[in-house]
């Protein structure tokens, strides 16, 4: 598809809101992606990442604010950004009665390829995706993570220079998660824009170069995975100890290693801290409690999750999901 | 979008429908089961107490069995549509750059192709209990013509049905509820003239008896009177109304 090189962001969103009802889904969403690149939409259920996509995609309309995608405005003219667009997620909608080679082959006609043009593109997604065995097999009869990649595929048809992925791994194995993993980051290598929701930090953390965080409607915190974990205070050391007598001792080691304030859960009896490089950190603070003879369960370093991001941005945990635009992500 | 283009799009949509429908066999022979059974259930429990002077009462009823298998088809065209929706495909045809129309027009037109053979197979059905059509050739094919207009329009109030509820089984009821009463209140199982006369007046009046009449003096060869002309004003009217309203509900769907 011809896309617009002389605009450099793939997709550019300004003060973009949205209510439906009373409940304000979107306050003001600003959003820059650049070209080429995973970008991630992190955040809890409800927190409006569903909302933003659903109007990039042209599926619904903002109340306010503006939205570019491949520099073309989605209020003014949808049909032309339907034309640069790809869309897949988490509903994996497929026509579950056809066979994965129907399904590419429908959609890339509808997509405006010629016949013959949608039907050599079904082959080559079919390859690309590992479904060639199942190609001819109703999608009914496809496992879940066949049936996201098929989705993906057919978003592919068209060969859109910008793809929306909404929460492509969500409710998926993790090893199918892994091969979904995969098949984005190849994306990215041939070029396509990538902007993908996810709950999961470290989904986030593995794929996407750039990520805004978004809570109640409106982005908290944007930066490279880098930049947002430095926030919360990168890696997490704990000790578990047998004796809680030891909680003491222990949480004077671990502040030698600590960046931050450290952490005691007496009932749980562990010590908890932020630490600045976890394997060093690690083995310091193992090496020094056997040293002191402290008897322990469990010593062990944790990555940030999107609990902690939201906990350290927000000062509440990101399940809290009474906020506004809970209701949003269920939307059909 | 230019008209080639929707044309295009909606034949794809109807290859869809209509590639499913071997492949989901309960939906043809519950399309079937249905009005066989109001056959036999009309044909030899209630058909010997209804009195239809001139005629037989199985000449007397195929038409109106045909008639209402048709109107049925209605849920059929509002439960696959809202299946759509809930699954989220709606939402992907919508953000794909085709023709918004080709949606509704597909899955309306592959019901009449559906409709069309379930009809087929009823008249068949018809012939073994016993009916005997007496109408020309070209007049029964003409009452095919109107039976499939009527198809066509119902599925469109199915279509606005769907786009009006919330869940699939809310589509189901919704869509079932209207239809008894049009359909029995009726002359397709009983003349009009041993109902009350409030009923009646309604009865005779109201677009499914005009279609049942219609359809019923082409197959037997009876005088048609303005019937022809009346269904084709009610079906063309109600394609009308209903078109505009499910494009501007299918446009506003999840807006």
């Amino acid at each position: 598809m011809n896309s617009r090189p002389d605009s450099p962001l793939a997709v550019r969103a300004e003060g973009v809101r949205k209510a439906f009802g009373k409940t304000e889904a979107l306050r003001g969403v600003d959003l820059s992606v650049p070209r080429g690149m995973v970008y991630g939409l992190l955040g809890p259920n409800g927190a409006g990442k569903s909302t933003v996509v659903r109007i990039l995609a042209t599926l619904i309309r903002a109340d306010s604010g503006t939205a570019l995608v491949d520099g073309v405005d989605v209020a003014r003219s949808p049909a032309t950004v339907r034309s640069r667009i790809g869309l897949a997620g988490q509903y994996a909608a497929v026509d579950e009665y056809l066979t994965g080679r129907e399904n590419l082959e429908m959609f890339g006609r509808l997509s405006g390829l010629r016949k013959a043009d949608a039907r050599t593109r079904a082959a080559e997604l079919l390859e690309r995706f590992d479904l060639t065995e199942a190609a001819d097999r109703p999608s009914k009869g496809y496992s879940g993570g066949m049936r996201r990649r098929l989705d993906l595929a057919a978003s592919l048809a068209a060969r859109p220079p910008i793809l929306f992925l909404d929460e492509p791994t969500t409710g998926l194995d993790p090893r199918s998660r892994l091969t979904m993993w995969s098949v984005i980051q190849d994306l990215v290598d041939d070029g396509t824009t990538v902007l993908l929701t996810t709950q999961y930090l470290e989904e986030a953390d593995r794929l996407a170069q750039r990520i805004a965080v978004i809570d109640r409607g409106v982005v908290i915190a944007e930066g490279t995975p880098a930049e947002l974990k430095a926030r919360v205070g990168g890696e997490g050391l704990e000790v578990a100890v047998v004796d809680s007598a030891d909680l003491e001792r222990a949480r004077s080691i671990v502040a030698g290693v600590a960046t931050d304030e450290v952490f005691v859960d007496p009932e749980r009896r562990r010590v908890r801290a932020a630490v600045a490089n976890g394997p060093r950190a690690l083995a310091d603070v193992a090496g020094e409690i056997a040293a002191a003879g402290i008897g322990t369960e469990d010593v062990g370093l944790h990555r940030p999750t999107l609990d902690e991001v939201f906990l350290a941005l927000t000062g509440r945990p990101a399940d809290d999901d009474d906020g506004p635009g809970a209701t949003d992500e269920g939307a059909p | 979008m230019n008209p080639a283009r929707a044309l295009r799009d909606s034949g794809i949509i109807v290859w869809r429908q209509l590639i499913q429908l071997p492949r989901i066999p309960e939906v043809l022979i519950f399309a079937l089961i249905q009005p066989v059974m109001f056959v036999l259930l009309f044909r030899y429990v209630f058909g010997g107490a209804i009195a239809t002077p001139g005629e037989s009462y199985v000449n007397y009823l195929m038409p109106g069995i045909f008639a209402q298998t048709v109107a049925f088809g209605a849920v059929a065209s509002g439960i696959g549509l809202a299946e759509d929706l809930r699954r989220g495909i709606v939402d992907r045809f919508r953000s794909l750059p085709m023709a918004r129309s080709a949606v509704l027009v597909g899955r309306t037109v592959s019901d009449l192709v559906r409709n069309a053979v379930v009809v087929g197979v009823m008249y068949a059905v018809g012939l073994a209990v016993g009916f005997r059509p007496e109408g020309s050739i070209g007049a029964q094919l003409v009452a095919f013509g109107l039976l499939l207009l009527t198809s066509f329009a119902f599925s469109w109030i199915g279509v606005v049905i769907a786009l009006s509820m919330k869940t699939v089984e809310a589509v189901q009821s919704a869509g079932f509820i209207w239809l008894f009463p049009l359909t029995f209140a009726s002359s397709a199982f009983v003349p009009t003239d041993s109902m009350p006369g409030w009923l009646q007046a309604f009865a005779d009046n109201q677009p499914f008896t005009i279609v049942v009449n219609a359809v019923r003096a082409l197959f037997l060869a009876q005088p048609v009177g303005n019937y022809i002309w009346l269904t084709l004003a009610w079906m063309v009217g109600i394609i009308a109304v209903m078109i505009p309203l499910a494009t501007r509900q299918y446009r506003r769907r999840s807006g």
